[in-house]
């Protein structure tokens, strides 16, 4: 075989979106040779379509607001599946990077006194989101990515990763990727990788994610032999648009809500009064002028159930809908029209107000908008230590979306910005503690290097076979009806059936065209990584017999407070890959000090 | 959710796009015809065409939602984004979409855009004073100026539809072209940037050559005033202090010389 381009580094990032841009400037300062790899153009990457903001109990409009509440918010939000540790690094250190980013250039929204203000979000007790307009996404991402071009990071754009490379020990050495340009091959030896691949959301039809989150990072742990967790816990946004199909899943920020948009069904009726859980009875308004009056003033009034977590508010639209009560596209109205001046929409939800009136023709400042869940964020992901962010094999590293363990079973708006900051910059510093660490300079196995070459060209060596396009539409189309947002034991076998013969089909995957920006290719490539995270939500979703967060059976419809205490790992124990087997099992999340306990239990 | 099938606009209607294929070496345009649908982007029907017609058809794009920026083409020969162009909005007939001129070709839609990538590189990095105790003080009216340019989403189109650059390669070595231009408008707009960043700006960065058609702010779909509000503001600051006339009569007497770019840029961090 020719031979390959090469390059040695001691950190590799795969991804770079906020979370790989912060690891890469981590260990890059650290004085490291870092390496930024990503499939796109440098600051295309899902991050910039965050909207709301970054949470961080910063205190700026409310004074009360500290780590603990903040904690507290996130622990209760995640149905109390979290790894305790990373919540509450992340809700101590969440302040810090904001500052940080402030420093960098970032121009957040400002309070009267000059300081940065906060809005409020769904499951947050004070207004907590640091924010720019409804674009703080885009800005967190230009802001890193500024930071790290200025530092000189060397960065591979549009490089996708296919595969891991171990050594003999088992472990990560590196990884071996193809430039989409031209699709030649391309080979990383490094002391530590960072995976910052983002999320999954390719599997379904509708979602609010790019191309890019088909799961690689996700799955190329799992063949590298490290464990993931929670998998069966995806988050369906409850606010997608339904209209026109073109843009079904396109996601309608939780913010329209934070600055008084209400939810209603085709009856005119606020449905969410109707739908608040036990759990949030005591800090949710139970009357409309209530709800109305808190947006105002927090202290006397309970916070309206329009902002309740975005599991419960999900749940309540399908029910809406399924009762026959939804709008003319098959999702519930979305009201601000009717409740805020059209001046302060437009300067409070921009983006919203773009975004509606060019692709849907619809003025939100008049009338009312349509909306649905859309497939949006995976709690699940690497198991990592939650101070290193290292994951269970030796070398590698995971942050952002494809690390699981923050958010349990339901991640409260937010707190997917603050996430990739936290532990990004965690996992850059995990990394080079490691790299420094490790003696010798890893090489690559050719012989792995030559495995995972001749799977990805194998689709242009067959005469004639499967069209990956319809391999990924049969794919997603399984996955929305069977492993949707509300599931059930039947249909999850059926699922994992259906599966199986989609894995068999991804071994007759036929490509025409070179290899030049080849798009059929590119997606042949991606189908391995979607095929066994798929495997893995089902399975994960199969096993997990209660509801809970992001995570509903209408066959075990409440939790079980047994299988609160426990995560459910997957990993590949004996051949690798996405037609091999996964292994799962349940074991017992980590036991949480007392005075951290307390801090659920205050108060309510 | 329930889930509505896509209704065609009309039983039988089509639409057709007229795509360049091709490699650096050449290309050309080739028809394709499908169903028409409802409320459909001009991405969406490239991506039917790859799932049905073409599979090999190169186009780059991201978060179809014009937020990333990634899916800029010439659509019936206007810079746009793909994913934000309605075809029911076009005129009837074949649309033709071609990649952006001013970038090399990589692969029929797909261009090189590398040189921004490049600039980006040149441009010196933020620098603020150290924070005070309780963090820095901006006020709202403030950070607007430059939250307005941080709207930019870097798709390109202003560097593909200015002049200066769009058929004159050459040109590219000593210009920054406007995506740049508001880069430098909102750093030294920032209330917090300590560095001058006026005279890299005229000298390496070639604000001048910009005679402000406005073509840059036309094809913005962010809708930001490129020429009025960052390239105009610019080219009046660097007028100060380069070619006031009190200005360099001072320096004369006190026989001090402007700042060359490479000692403006050695301030920066």
């Amino acid at each position: 075989m020719p031979e390959n381009e090469s390059h040695r580094y001691d950190v590799i990032v795969i991804g770079a979106g906020g979370a790989g841009l912060r690891a890469a400037i981590e260990a890059h300062e650290r004085g490291l040779r870092t390496a930024l790899v990503c499939k796109s153009l440098l600051g295309k990457a899902h991050t910039v379509m965050a909207e709301g903001g970054v949470a961080a109990a910063m205190g700026n409009v409310y004074p009360e607001d500290n780590w603990q509440v903040h904690f507290r918010d996130t622990m209760r939000g995640g149905k109390y599946l979290n790894q305790w540790r990373m919540a509450q690094l992340h809700a101590q250190e969440a302040p810090d990077r904001v500052h940080e980013l402030e420093a960098w250039g970032a121009l957040f929204d400002r309070t009267p006194d000059g300081r940065i203000t906060q809005r409020d979000f769904g499951g947050h007790r004070y207004a907590r989101l640091a924010h720019v307009g409804d674009r703080t996404g885009l800005e967190l991402i230009r802001t890193l990515q500024q930071r790290a071009v200025s530092l000189g990071i060397d960065v591979f754009m549009e490089c996708k990763v296919l595969r891991l490379l171990t050594d003999d020990s088992g472990a990560v050495s590196g990884a071996v990727g193809y430039w989409r340009a031209s699709g030649d091959i391309v080979v990383f030896e490094s002391k530590a990788v960072v995976l910052a691949t983002g999320s999954i959301g390719r599997c379904y039809t509708y979602t609010s994610n790019s191309w890019e989150s088909t799961g690689d990072g996700h799955a190329m742990a799992m063949w590298a032999g490290a464990d993931v967790i929670e998998m069966e816990c995806v988050q369906f946004h409850p606010t997608g648009m339904v209209w026109p199909l073109s843009v079904r899943g396109l996601l309608v920020t939780e913010g329209v809500r934070g600055d008084g948009g209400a939810l209603k069904n085709s009856e005119g009726r606020r449905f969410m009064f109707d739908y608040i859980p036990e759990m949030f009875r005591a800090e949710t308004a139970e009357t409309e002028e209530e709800a109305d009056a808190w947006y105002e003033d927090h202290a006397n009034n309970r916070r309206t159930p329009d902002l309740l977590p975005r599991d419960e508010v999900a749940r309540a639209i399908n029910s809406e809908v399924k009762a026959g009560r939804g709008s003319p596209h098959g999702g519930v109205f979305l009201d601000i029209a009717s409740r805020r001046s059209a001046d302060y929409i437009r300067r409070r939800l921009p983006s919203m107000y773009h975004q509606f009136m060019e692709l849907a023709g619809v003025d939100i400042t008049a009338e009312p908008m349509e909306v649905g869940p859309t497939c949006h964020y995976m709690m699940g992901g690497v198991r990592v230590h939650p101070e290193t962010q290292a994951a269970t094999v030796p070398g590698l590293f995971a942050a952002g979306e494809v690390a699981g363990g923050m958010h349990g079973a339901n991640r409260l708006g937010g707190n997917s910005l603050s996430d990739l900051l936290v532990f990004g910059r965690r996992a850059g510093m995990g990394a080079a503690d490691f790299a420094e660490g490790r003696a010798g300079e890893p090489a690559a196995d050719p012989a792995q290097v030559d495995a995972v070459v001749a799977e990805a060209v194998a689709p242009f060596e067959r005469d004639g076979g499967e069209n990956p396009y319809d391999l990924h539409r049969d794919l997603q189309t399984t996955m929305q009806a069977l492993v949707g947002i509300i599931r059930n034991g039947p249909e999850l076998e059926q699922a994992l059936e259906k599966l199986g013969e989609l894995r068999e089909r991804a071994g007759k995957v036929h490509v025409a065209g070179g290899r030049s920006y080849n798009p059929g290719w590119n997606l042949a490539t991606d189908l391995p990584s979607l095929l066994t995270v798929s495997t893995a939500i089902a399975q994960g979703a199969l096993a997990r017999k209660e509801s809970r967060g992001g995570h509903t059976r209408d066959d075990y419809p409440g939790p079980d407070p047994e299988l609160g205490k426990v995560n459910f790992v997957q990993r590949q124990t004996g051949e690798r890959g996405y037609a091999a087997p996964i292994q799962i099992s349940a074991e017992p999340l980590p036991a949480m000090p007392a005075e951290l306990q307390a801090l659920l239990e205050e108060g309510h | 959710m329930t889930d509505p099938t896509p209704a065609p606009t009309a039983a039988d209607a089509t639409v057709t796009l007229r795509v360049w294929r091709g490699d650096p070496a050449g290309g050309e345009l080739v028809d394709y015809t499908l169903p028409a649908q409802d409320g459909e982007v001009v991405l969406d029907v490239v991506h039917r065409i790859q799932a049905t017609l073409a599979p090999d058809l190169a186009c780059r794009w991201n978060c179809k939602a014009g937020k990333c920026g990634s899916c800029s083409s010439e659509i019936n020969g206007k810079p746009r984004l793909m994913c934000m162009t309605r075809v029911d909005e076009l005129p009837e007939g074949p649309i033709t979409v071609t990649p952006m001129r001013t970038f090399p070709i990589l692969r029929d839609l797909v261009t090189d855009v590398s040189f921004n990538f490049e600039v980006a590189k040149r441009v010196p990095a933020f620098a603020p004073p150290p924070p005070p105790p309780d963090g820095y003080r901006m006020q709202q009216v403030d950070v607007q100026r430059g939250q307005e340019f941080r709207k930019c989403i870097e798709c390109f189109l202003c560097q593909d539809v200015c002049h200066v650059i769009r058929d004159h390669e050459e040109n590219k070595q000593h210009y920054a072209g406007p995506r740049f231009f508001i880069r430098y408008a909102e750093l030294e707009m920032h209330p917090l940037d300590t560095n001058d960043r006026r005279e890299l700006v005229r000298q390496r960065m070639g604000l001048g050559l910009c005679n402000i058609t406005k073509c840059c702010t036309e094809v913005c779909p962010e809708h930001i005033k490129i020429t009025d509000n960052a390239i105009i503001p610019m080219k009046e600051r660097v007028v100060d202090a380069s070619y006031d006339p009190v200005a360099w009569l001072g320096r004369k007497i006190l026989r001090r010389r402007k700042r060359t770019p490479d000692e403006a840029a050695a301030t920066a961090p």
